[in-house]
This record gives C-alpha cells, sequence and structure tokens, in this order.
C-alpha cells in the first residue's frame, strides 16, 4: 500500500481565484485549518481576467439603488430560472464585502465626494459596478492575495485534484499530482470547497485559460453530487476576433458602458433593431438618450448595446449570418466615436480602458482612440453548475461545498456583467463559513487508501500506453465538436451529433498515450484534463438537448421562443449506479410573497 | 505559409540544451502562441506556464533573443523570423524545467512585508473617503501582474544573488503601494533600510524598463521610498514632525 505524503486540514479549498480565496480567509477566519489548493501560481487565476466591475448597490452614484433593484435586475437577467434565496442573499450582502476589500486595502475609482465609484453595465438598471479603470479583477485577486498570506492559511501551489475522496455518503479529502514534480499529495479534510471556475476549454473560441476545464464540476459530478443549469452557457458578445491567434479574447463591457456603440458593416447601429418586449420600456429609444445614460443623465434609459449579453451576442450572430459582419466575422465596436461628444476623448479612453487600449496596441495593432475594434462573440462563463443550498453553498454531498462560477443558482439562464465578482465575494465568504461550522461540528473522516490507489493508477496509465494518440488532438477535437454543434445557436440533430462524438471521444481519451516524465509535463497534464472537459461537455449537451426552448443563454434555431413550462424547471444531471448520466426536471420552488413582490413593483 | 525557427531551452534542474523546432507562422501570432504550436504538434512535455494570453496574469515571463518579456505580449511580426528565435527560462530564477522556473522566493518575501493597516474609518458607516487624485498614484503600482520579469533583470539578485539581505523591484513597488496608501498607517520604513536591502538598489533603471504594465518602478516606487529612508535616519528633525503627524493621523 503506497504510502502517500498526506497533509491534513479541517477544510480544503480547491481553486484560488476570487471564491476560494475569499473561502479560504473565511473559513480561517472561524478558527479552523484550511488548506488551499491552485493549479496555476497564487494571484494567476481567472479572476485577473475580470474586468468591467463588482456589481453591489451601494448607491454611491445614484441614490435610488438598493438591494431590492439589484436582485430584480438579477432575476429578469436569470430568467426567473435563478435560485431565488442566493439572489437575495447575493443582492443583500454584496455592498458589505465590497466595503471588506477596501478595508484590506483594494483602491477603487472615486465620486468627487470620495466614494467608491460606480459605472453601467448591461442589465443593471443603476450604475451598480465598482471599478478600478478595466482591471477590477486583478485589484480583487491581489486585495484577497495579500490579505490571505497573513491568515495562516497553508496554500499549496501548483497542485491538481485527480478525484475527491470519501467516506461513505461523505466527503473525506482528495487526491492531488504536483505539477512539476509529478508526485502524488494525498489531503485528508472533515470539508471541502470547490471553487475551481469554468469550463471555456471545452470551446475552440473562449475568453477562458487553460485551467478552465471543468474540474470542480466533474470532481463533484464524480463524487455523486447533482449540477444543475449546464445549459447555460455565456458567450459573451464582445471576444477579439483578429488576428486569429488572439481570437476569444475578452473586451470588456466597459467599452459600451463608457459610450461605445456596435455597428454592422452599413454603419448601423443594429442593436436597435430588436429590443426585447421585456426590457423595451427600460432601453433608449434614440442613440441621443443612450449616449446620456453612459453619460450619467439620471432621466435616459440605457442603449441598446447594454441588454443582456445572451441577446447582444445572438444579434451579433445575426449581422454576421446575414452578410453585415466585418471583414473578419464579427462586426464593430467603436469607442472612438466620442470624440465627437467630448474634448480629450483620447485621454479619457485610455484613462477608462487603459488595458483595452493597451491589448489592442499591442495584439491587433488597433488604436481604439481613433479606429473601431473588431468584435464577436466568445464562450466566456457557465451559469450552470454544482447544485447547492442556498445559505450554505454545501451539496448534497454532505462536506461538499461549491462557491463561484462552479456552483449554480445565482445567475439563472443568464449571469449580468458585475454579477460574477459579487457572486465570489458572497459565496466564498458563506461557502467558507458553512464549510468551517460544518468541520467543527462533524468528526473526523476515514481515507479509503483504495480510492487514492486507484485514481492514481488512471492517471499513470497513459505513460504506459505507448502508442496512443496524443492528448492534444483530443482536445481540439472537442472544442470544434462543442463550438459548431453545442454553441450560440442550436439545433436538436447537432447536438445529438455532438453526443454521437463526445462518446468517440471519450473512446480515444481512454487510449491517449504521453511521452516523457512526470515532471512539469503539459502533455500529461492535458490528458488528464480530458476526462473533466469530456464529463462536462456532455453534461451541457444532454441537458440542452431537453430544454426545448429558448431561454437567456440557451438559445434554439429549433424552438425559437420562451416555454412557460420549461421556466418552472432547472434540469438537473446526476450519476447512475451505472455509470451513466440520469437527466431530471427539479421544479423551482415557489417564491416567498416579499419577494414576488420585488419583482412586481420593480417591473 | 511562412516558417519560423525557435530554439528553445529544453532541460531539467541540473542540465539542458536548446533545442531547435520549425513551425508555421500565421498573422499576428504571438511567441507563446509558437510555443504552444510546438507543444501540441512536436513537445508534448514542452513545459511552460501560462494562463490569460493577454497580458494580465504575469504567469509566461521568458526571455526571448535574450530580452525579458511576457511571451503572450511578444508579436512575432516584432522579431527577426530570419534568424532563429531563442526562447530561455529567466535567468535570475533556479531552473525547474524548460521554461518553467522556481519562483517561490518571491511569495515568502511577500509575507515578509508589513500588510495593510488601515487608519480608522472615516465615516459611521464604516467607510472612508478618498479624492481619486490621492488614488491614482497607488493605481500604478497597483498595475503590476507579478511576472517577476524585474526581479529577474535586477542586478542585484540576478548578478549578486542577493535574495537573503534585498528584496527586489516588485516588492519595493509592493512596499511603495502600501507606503502611498491614503489609509496605511503602518510604516515599513526600517524594515526597507535594515532587512529589505533598498541600499543596494543603484538606480540603473533596469526594472523600469522591462516592466509590461509600464510601471515608473525606480522614480517612483524606489526612489521615494530612499527618500524617505534618508528622511527617517538621517534627518532627526524631520523623524520628529513624522512620527507626531502620524499619531495624530491615528
Amino acid at each position: 500500500m503506497p504510502d502517500y505524503d498526506t497533509k491534513t486540514h479541517d477544510v480544503l479549498v480547491i481553486g484560488a481565484g476570487g471564491a476560494g480565496l475569499r473561502a479560504a480567509i473565511a473559513a480561517a477566519a472561524e478558527g479552523v485549518s484550511v488548506g488551499l489548493v491552485c493549479k496555476s501560481l497564487l494571484g494567476k487565476a481567472h479572476t485577473v481576467m475580470a474586468e468591467g466591475g463588482v456589481a453591489a448597490s451601494l448607491a454611491n452614484v445614484d441614490d435610488r439603488d438598493n438591494w431590492r433593484v439589484h436582485f430584480s435586475d438579477t432575476m429578469r437577467g436569470g430568467q426567473y430560472l435563478n435560485n431565488w434565496r442566493m439572489a437575495e442573499l447575493h443582492a443583500k450582502e454584496a455592498p458589505d464585502r465590497v466595503r471588506e476589500l477596501e478595508a484590506w486595502g483594494a483602491l477603487f475609482d472615486r465620486t468627487p465626494d470620495g466614494r467608491i465609484l460606480q459605472r453601467n453595465f448591461g442589465g443593471h438598471k443603476y450604475p451598480r459596478l465598482a471599478h478600478v479603470g478595466d482591471r477590477t479583477g486583478l485589484e480583487m485577486i491581489r486585495t484577497l492575495q495579500d490579505h490571505g498570506i497573513h491568515q495562516g492559511i497553508d496554500v499549496h501551489m501548483e497542485y491538481t485534484i485527480l478525484t475527491l475522496l470519501k467516506d461513505g455518503d461523505r466527503i473525506a479529502g482528495a487526491l492531488a499530482y504536483d505539477r512539476e514534480r509529478g508526485r502524488f499529495r494525498l489531503f485528508h479534510s472533515k470539508a471541502v470547497v470547490l471553487a475551481t471556475g469554468g469550463i471555456g476549454r471545452a470551446y475552440k473560441i473562449t475568453s477562458n485559460s487553460w485551467e478552465y476545464t471543468g474540474d470542480g464540476q466533474a470532481l463533484a459530478y464524480e463524487a455523486g453530487a447533482a449540477l444543475q443549469d449546464m445549459e447555460f452557457v455565456q458567450f459573451h458578445p464582445t471576444g477579439m476576433v483578429w488576428p486569429p491567434s488572439v481570437r476569444g479574447i475578452l473586451v470588456t463591457e466597459g467599452v459600451r458602458g463608457e459610450g461605445g456603440v456596435l455597428k454592422n458593416s452599413q454603419g448601423r447601429r443594429f442593436m436597435f433593431d430588436d429590443v426585447p418586449e421585456n426590457y423595451r420600456a427600460q432601453t433608449a429609444t434614440d442613440p441621443e438618450e443612450g449616449w446620456r445614460y453612459t453619460q450619467g443623465d439620471k432621466s435616459a434609459k440605457r442603449p441598446p448595446e447594454l441588454l443582456t449579453r445572451d441577446h447582444v451576442a445572438r444579434a451579433i450572430v445575426r449581422e454576421v449570418r446575414e452578410g453585415r459582419g466585418s471583414p473578419h466575422g464579427g462586426v464593430f465596436l467603436d469607442i472612438a466615436w466620442i470624440k465627437e461628444k467630448i474634448p480629450n476623448a483620447e485621454e479619457h479612453i485610455k484613462k477608462k480602458l487603459p488595458s483595452m487600449y493597451h491589448q489592442f496596441k499591442t495584439l491587433a495593432d488597433i488604436d481604439i482612440t481613433k479606429e473601431p475594434m473588431e468584435i464577436g462573440p466568445t464562450t466566456h462563463y457557465v451559469m450552470g453548475g454544482i447544485r447547492v443550498d442556498g445559505d450554505s453553498q454545501m451539496s448534497n454531498v454532505p462536506g461538499l461545498f461549491a462557491a463561484g462560477e462552479c456552483a449554480a443558482g445565482l445567475h439563472g439562464a443568464n449571469r449580468l456583467g458585475g454579477n460574477s465578482l459579487s457572486d465570489l465575494l458572497v459565496f466564498g465568504k458563506r461557502a467558507g463559513e458553512y464549510a468551517a461550522r460544518f468541520a467543527r461540528s462533524n468528526g473526523d473522516t476515514r481515507i479509503d487508501i483504495n480510492q487514492a490507489t486507484a485514481a492514481e493508477k488512471r492517471a499513470l496509465a497513459p505513460f504506459d500506453r505507448k502508442d496512443g494518440e496524443g492528448p492534444y488532438q483530443i482536445q481540439q477535437a472537442l472544442q470544434n465538436v462543442m463550438q459548431e454543434n453545442v454553441g450560440i445557436v442550436r439545433r436538436e440533430a447537432e447536438m445529438e451529433k455532438a453526443l454521437t462524438e463526445i462518446d468517440a471521444l471519450d473512446a480515444r481519451a481512454a487510449k491517449v498515450s504521453v511521452t516523457g516524465n512526470r515532471e512539469y509535463n503539459p502533455g500529461w497534464h492535458t490528458a488528464l484534463d480530458l476526462k473533466n472537459l469530456l464529463t462536462v461537455a456532455r453534461a451541457i449537451a444532454i441537458t440542452a438537448i431537453e430544454r426545448k426552448e429558448s431561454r437567456g443563454g440557451h438559445f434554439r434555431d429549433d424552438y425559437p421562443n420562451k416555454d412557460p413550462e420549461f421556466g418552472k424547471v432547472n434540469l438537473v444531471i446526476q450519476r447512475g449506479p451505472d455509470g451513466r448520466m440520469v437527466l431530471s426536471r427539479v421544479p423551482i420552488p415557489a417564491m416567498p410573497a416579499e419577494l414576488a413582490q420585488v419583482i412586481k413593483e420593480m417591473g | 505559409m511562412s516558417k519560423a525557427t525557435f530554439k528553445v531551452w529544453r532541460g531539467d534542474r541540473e542540465r539542458g540544451q536548446f533545442q531547435s523546432y520549425t513551425t508555421d507562422v500565421t498573422t499576428g501570432m504571438v511567441v507563446l502562441d509558437a510555443i504552444h504550436q510546438i507543444q501540441a504538434e512536436q513537445a508534448n512535455d514542452l513545459a511552460v506556464r501560462w494562463n490569460c494570453k493577454a497580458g494580465k496574469c504575469g504567469s509566461c515571463s521568458a526571455e526571448v533573443n535574450g530580452q525579458p518579456r511576457l511571451l503572450c505580449m511578444t508579436r512575432l511580426s516584432d522579431l527577426d523570423l530570419e534568424t532563429p528565435i531563442t526562447v530561455e527560462p529567466m535567468r535570475a530564477f533556479p531552473r525547474i524545467k524548460d521554461l518553467v522556473t522556481d519562483v517561490s522566493w518571491n511569495f515568502e518575501v511577500k509575507k515578509r512585508i508589513k500588510g495593510f493597516t488601515p487608519r480608522p474609518p472615516d465615516a459611521p458607516d464604516g467607510t472612508w473617503r478618498m479624492q481619486q487624485s490621492d488614488v491614482e498614484r497607488v493605481q500604478e503600482f497597483r498595475k503590476c501582474i507579478e511576472c517577476y520579469l524585474c526581479q529577474n533583470v535586477c542586478h542585484v539578485i540576478r548578478e549578486h544573488h542577493e535574495e537573503k539581505e534585498f528584496i527586489g523591484p516588485r516588492f519595493f513597488v509592493y512596499s511603495a503601494a502600501l507606503e502611498m496608501h491614503p489609509l496605511d498607517v503602518a510604516d515599513r520604513v526600517p524594515d526597507l533600510k535594515r532587512e529589505f536591502g533598498i541600499g543596494y538598489c543603484n538606480i540603473t533603471k533596469c526594472c523600469t524598463k522591462v516592466c509590461p504594465e509600464s510601471i515608473t518602478i525606480t522614480d517612483n516606487a524606489i526612489i521615494p521610498l530612499k527618500e524617505r529612508v534618508v528622511d527617517e535616519f538621517y534627518d532627526p528633525v524631520g523623524r520628529l514632525v513624522k512620527i507626531f503627524s502620524r499619531r495624530a493621523q491615528a
């Protein structure tokens, strides 16, 4: 029996982006021992990519804002499939979570009277996003990191989790490998918080880094946890499209928040052509009113460019498909035009959108203060994920918690920009606290070493196979399958085809072989990621086939309308006794009267 | 389609050598794209760190044709593709494998620096008031993506290996961000002088030149910190004034 290098913590947090760091800080504050595992170096997680801001109804810029408005905006954006309890807690607690960051050293941009400045963003009725230029995510992760390193948390950098370990029904720890040396490490814990982010690497065009391979969702699924709403993948409307090597890199919604407009090849602001019914009352009727809104005129309504991301992404796809796209298959996003409106526009743009200026200048030879950008949709976020209790963030597996992007519920069918950063603060903290309490009130767990050795054996198998296929080819094939068949616009036959191809890729992945040794071997790491990617890809395809309607991030060409029956259920996936995915429709519980009243009042 | 040849450092902790790979070049490619292409097609086990591929996470630091760069922000169109392009790991840090180095020292250094210590809140609701002009100075430092290229080129580290007595430009920037933070009341100046070796820096500005975030490391962070050291240790009157003003603030 192998003698594993073993680390024991009361709470093990997997993932060190914003949600994981916030969970670890919260758990440590409860006085339990905490281990924090990350695949990359600390502080490099995907949270650094968040640009626009963190949503919280501080009401510093518009005093009409409060938690009720934020709650109803979030529910409307999510097309009412959201876990309403999470939406309520999120709207109520986000302001405190943002102020707390300031107490830990974050430096947000300021209002003239010295408070935290807030900006407009899609789907938010009032200026609500606290921000630092267009690098809010970096500010947040650095603040959490720099605070976290003084809280007695043990950080395990460059470790990847292979499997969760269980003691009966309960979570007991995890087996990991060290990316640097390729050695195994066993984590023994009383509770586990998953905070592993999203699934973007299942698609070809994505704003996500290599880390986003659906680890948390797949690990939880394998451990018996339920996944929910996996069909809802957010395609961000504005990713770079040219040159090819940068395709998919995010262009912040902040560009539109600052007055940027979308135009097709005929120079038309096509977003005015199709404003959905439920947003009509909130949308500007002409470009002039839209401009006034972006400049803080409280009597103006928002421009249609700031409609929800799902809608804007589909409008762009329509323009391209109907032959009105830009030369490289996108549309134009123009911020340079504001020079017609304000003096020193060039300096203003550089000040408000510094990293966008830098990104386009360096990577695409475009000066965004002078010419429009070419942009198109990019896979950005998964609304679905691990099904959790709204208050505690615990899954149906005792001791297994989830927070941030890998958890489901808050965003329903579509996430509003800025709600992910507030999500990870609010629910990171809650998951950490409840995990600590769970660890304190439940006894020690027992490790079944056979579970670890089985995972180790599976992990090393690719080295023993000498003539198998390489992992990169399989990963790329999967990305193409998902991009082409389970993308922004979906059809039954294509998704069925995707499922068949995922089966075939599963078989290929089972025979993959890798070269070299175990020390820092990206080929091996990629081979091990395949299983998680295939699991989440399958879950997305199965639920997307089942939901025979169009809602939020899920658009069916063959069922283009909303179906009220599907508005009453979440689609849930669990591992069946035979190892197959079992799909069920789970009714959404009725909203308490007071929350229903809020929605009614806000319209 | 044109091609280019890359001489990539392949090796482990003890030994290694440059190995040549020729790969296709397409419009807009950066060096990291070429490395990924080589990894996918020719050398599956070629080790490189990366994350965001947009110059925001600071993972893919290396030396391209001897110049310290982020691989994801170095365009092939800015390099001479007629001759082979060398890609090697940062030289100041111990090697792990191929382009990956052991940068763990940096994480240890940060823990030694006194954390953020705010003054009591300004308003009854527990919040503070700060002017945009006051936060901007510090926001420059907070742009840092911790790529450690500044540490890599600093001769005190790269040539003299004074890691025990010197924290390097990254952590002078970090200290400056704390010292100049409008709310912070801790004093890190004695540590900067005695334990963090700010006196070793002789202002050659190599760090500023390589910063991918264009932080004016030497002029805006290190020199003002050096001035504080002078004020506090070599100017007794100024020191008294400072102590009293700090008490008044707290």
